[in-house]
């Protein structure tokens, strides 16, 4: 199938980005999340590096509640394509009893996903991390440049940022600083799909509708994988017919009504589907702006 | 077609027409009570480019502000300063598509730090609209963008317009405004400008064709957006090809990755590799996808070729038959964004298409007004500023003027010092070469203290890389002072 000459663009748009970071920054690593994004950026790193192979690792941050299914597609994803997968969890926070409904949806994210990141960027020397991270995901995110610096602490100044001008990046840090690059900054959700859709990328299953058990409350199907989420008195899980619209963790990510069983049939979903694409992510809405200040603190 | 604009933008997907759409890049301009939040927030809406529970949120902010039931401009204005302060801060992008396009918006900020903002956001669009405030008719900003864009090398201008509804619609206050923009816009004349009357409040124009300005019988704002021609002539220029990487994965396989600057290029086709100047052939045109048969601007691949010569990163392959300018000398406008001012001698780190090395700030010519256009006396580069420079640098550069290639005739600048992008230019011409600037990483000193070697760099970014400074290493040390002793002689010498 010939690709739309949109995506061509948006394809070698991101190749160069990906070439880029590997001529001129030091140690470089993919921040691998397992979900389309990644999926998609991991083919693009295929593209940009042949007939070599990829020339860095990929790192998955691993808050211990991500879903079973997930770290299945993980681990034979990784095997398959030879590549090295270094897999980072804060134990510490995990052993303390870090969990959303314990510790609160902010305190857990900052522990299990931040810090974890910050400690594996860190204990690696990366200079580096390449993200899938795109504008169009949320509103902060839209002031992103494509190389966006990070001082000592991992930290974002969104007031602060280089001036990104053509297609020539500014790569140079100081030892402890670094740099998160994000090749799919302009990307949209839908032309993730119809890439994964022409290039025939294998992606989570979690992403194509099927009966799952949930608690359903109201507009909300909440996933039950983790046995300490709470349930209302007399509740029980039903199975209803559903599927990931993002993944993350499981306690914290809300599933969607779908039939959408295939990658036409999601593509087809998209295009009438009047919510945004992070609006099952509890961590989005803990308080106001929080992709904002999470990122400031050395989010993704 | 107004009509296909009321479906759903995306609903086409598995049409054919899918194939032919394409991408436009444009950026926005205007002053702060300009509307421009709000013309951009109404094309997304009205576009039906964005979902519910993003105008829930904007709905209930905009609940303690001053707008009608929903403020638009809050769908644009994404950091927390933003929406408080009720301006925009820093260069932003949008997303948007039609059956016939998409979008990319770089939305950039008119109040402060305009021309830094503005020159970011044009410098990767193929188009720009400047608002003008129908009230307030030709201002000295909007001739200020208008000039940008020209500097910038955009070829369309879409002049909107707006808040035609505070001036009862009348089309003599339209007809006024375009008669002045016009003659300012000759002085530009790769500038095609289109104007458009408009209420971004009122939704007139902008998406759907407006029945209050029966006057006005041209297309709409998005309608104009889906129709203009996105320049495709990259392809019809001479080959460029910047070397990204050196692609070595055996003994057997040599390739030089990059993406194509402007050209075509086929397996067999003679080419110059430079700054050597050499000539070779095209071997191959490898992808992932497999080898390709041709490629053209825009395309990401790796090329091999029929010679085996040494390129590395920085150097380029270009069409045998219209050799690119080679030179450590040129003339440049140069467009300073930092808040630290630049005087002639500094040196600093230069980037162009993929080489890197140290550049100079040999001359500056004069100092552009971007009110008047008049050229002043400067002795200094200050924030936001546009002059005429001549720079020189320690290698040679392989470049085309920037009004002949966008993307081989642009460089910026790095301070050493901070690390941050402090210059934008675009290259005029070469120019006589005066004096040598040294390629050397920076001035650096050494002592010899108790049988141990300590240099001195005056570069943190080499300081950093190469800690600790110290060699207690007495063998080490004395290596490494021959050596540096040699270094510096050759490049006083030469």
């Amino acid at each position: 199938m010939t690709k739309p000459g949109y995506l061509k663009r948006l394809e070698a748009e991101s190749i160069y980005i990906l070439r880029e970071v590997v001529a001129e920054c030091a140690k470089p690593v993919l921040l691998y999340s397992i979900g389309k994004d990644s999926s998609v950026l991991v083919r693009l790193a295929q593209k940009a590096f042949h007939p070599g192979p990829i020339p860095f690792p990929l790192l998955h941050i691993d808050t211990g509640y991500k879903f079973k299914e997930m770290i299945e597609f993980r681990d034979r994803f990784a095997a398959q394509l030879g590549v090295k997968l270094i897999v980072h969890t804060n134990r510490a926070a995990l052993a303390d009893g870090a969990n959303p409904f314990v510790w609160g949806t902010q305190r857990c994210c900052g522990a299990l996903k931040t810090g974890a990141l910050l400690e594996a960027l860190r204990e690696g020397a990366y200079d580096a991390a390449i993200g899938g991270a795109r504008r169009d995901e949320e509103r902060s995110r839209a002031k992103e440049r494509v190389f966006s610096f990070r001082d000592v602490k991992g930290q974002w100044d969104p007031r602060n940022q280089r001036p990104e001008l053509w297609n020539i990046f500014n790569t140079h840090v100081n030892k402890g600083e670094s740099q998160r690059v994000f090749p799919l900054s302009n990307w949209t959700e839908l032309d993730v799909w119809q890439y994964i859709h022409y290039e025939n990328i294998p992606v989570v299953p979690l992403y194509f509708a099927k009966y799952r058990p949930m608690l359903v409350r109201g507009d909300s199907l909440l996933p039950i994988e983790q046995p300490f989420v709470p349930r209302l008195p007399g509740e029980e899980p039903q199975m209803v017919k559903c599927r990931m619209r993002s993944l993350g963790c499981s306690p914290c990510t809300g599933a969607i009504r779908s039939d959408a069983d295939s990658i036409p049939a999601i593509i087809e979903e998209l295009t009438a589907v009047k919510r945004s694409e992070r609006q099952n992510r509890v961590i989005d809405h803990d308080q106001d702006g929080s992709m904002e200040i999470k990122k400031q603190e050395g989010y993704f | 077609m107004a009509s296909t604009l009321l479906s759903n933008p995306m609903a086409d997907f598995a049409q054919p027409e899918e194939h032919d759409r394409d991408l436009l890049r444009f950026t926005t301009a205007g002053s702060v009570d300009d509307g421009k939040s709000t013309l951009i927030g109404r094309l997304l809406y009205d576009s039906r480019n964005v979902y519910d529970d993003q105008i829930e949120s904007v709905s209930k902010a905009s609940a303690g502000r001053n707008a009608g039931a929903i403020d638009f401009s809050l769908l644009t204005d994404g950091l927390r300063a933003e929406r408080e302060q009720g301006i925009t801060i820093d260069v932003a992008h949008r997303y948007f598509s039609t059956p016939r396009r998409k979008f990319i918006i770089a939305d950039t900020p008119g109040h402060e730090q305009y021309t830094r903002n503005m020159v970011t956001g044009a410098s990767t669009a193929d188009l720009a609209i400047v608002l003008v405030d129908a009230r307030k008719g030709l201002l000295v900003q909007s001739r200020r963008h208008a000039f940008i864009a020209s500097l910038l090398g955009l070829q369309h201008l879409v002049i909107a317009v707006n808040k035609m509804d505070l001036v009862g619609y009348d089309e003599r206050v339209f007809s006024a405004i375009e008669r002045d923009f016009r003659q300012f816009l000759e002085l530009f004349q790769t500038l095609e400008p289109f104007f458009i009357p408009v209420s971004a409040l009122e939704g007139d124009n902008i998406v759907h064709r407006s029945d209050r300005m029966s006057w006005y019988r041209g297309p709409s704002l998005l309608e104009y957006l889906e129709e203009v021609p996105v320049e495709e002539s990259a392809s019809r220029k001479p080959f460029r090809f910047a070397v990204q990487r050196v692609v070595r994965p055996d003994h057997i396989f040599r390739g030089y990755a990059g993406t194509i600057a402007s050209g075509e290029i086929k397996p067999g086709d003679t080419v110059t590799v430079w700054p050597s100047g050499r000539e070779t052939r095209i071997a191959s045109i490898s992808t992932w996808d497999g080898e390709l048969d041709s490629a053209q601007a825009g395309q990401a691949v790796t090329l091999t070729l029929s010679d085996e010569l040494d390129l590395s990163r920085g150097n380029t392959i270009a069409a045998a038959d219209f050799e690119p300018e080679v030179a450590t000398a040129f003339r440049a406008t140069l467009v300073w964004l930092n808040e630290t001012s630049a005087q002639t001698g500094k040196r600093y780190r230069i980037k162009q298409a993929t080489h890197q090395g140290w550049a100079e700030l040999a001359q500056i010519e004069h100092r552009i007004n971007i009110n008047t256009l008049e050229k002043e006396a400067a002795e200094t580069l200050e924030v936001n500023s546009i002059s005429v420079v001549r720079i020189e640098t320690a290698r040679p550069l392989v470049f085309d003027p920037y009004a002949a290639n966008r993307i081989t005739g642009s460089f910026i600048l790095i301070d050493p010092a901070t690390n941050a992008t402090v210059a934008a230019g675009m290259i005029d011409r070469a120019v006589e070469s005066t004096h040598r600037v040294s390629d050397l990483p920076a001035q650096f000193t050494w002592q010899i203290k108790d049988r141990a070697l300590v240099v001195n760099v005056d570069d943190p970014q080499f300081a950093a890389e190469n800690d600790p400074r110290t060699i207690s290493d007495p063998e080490a040390a004395d290596l490494l002072q021959r050596l540096l002793e040699r270094l510096h002689k050759l490049s006083s010498t030469e």
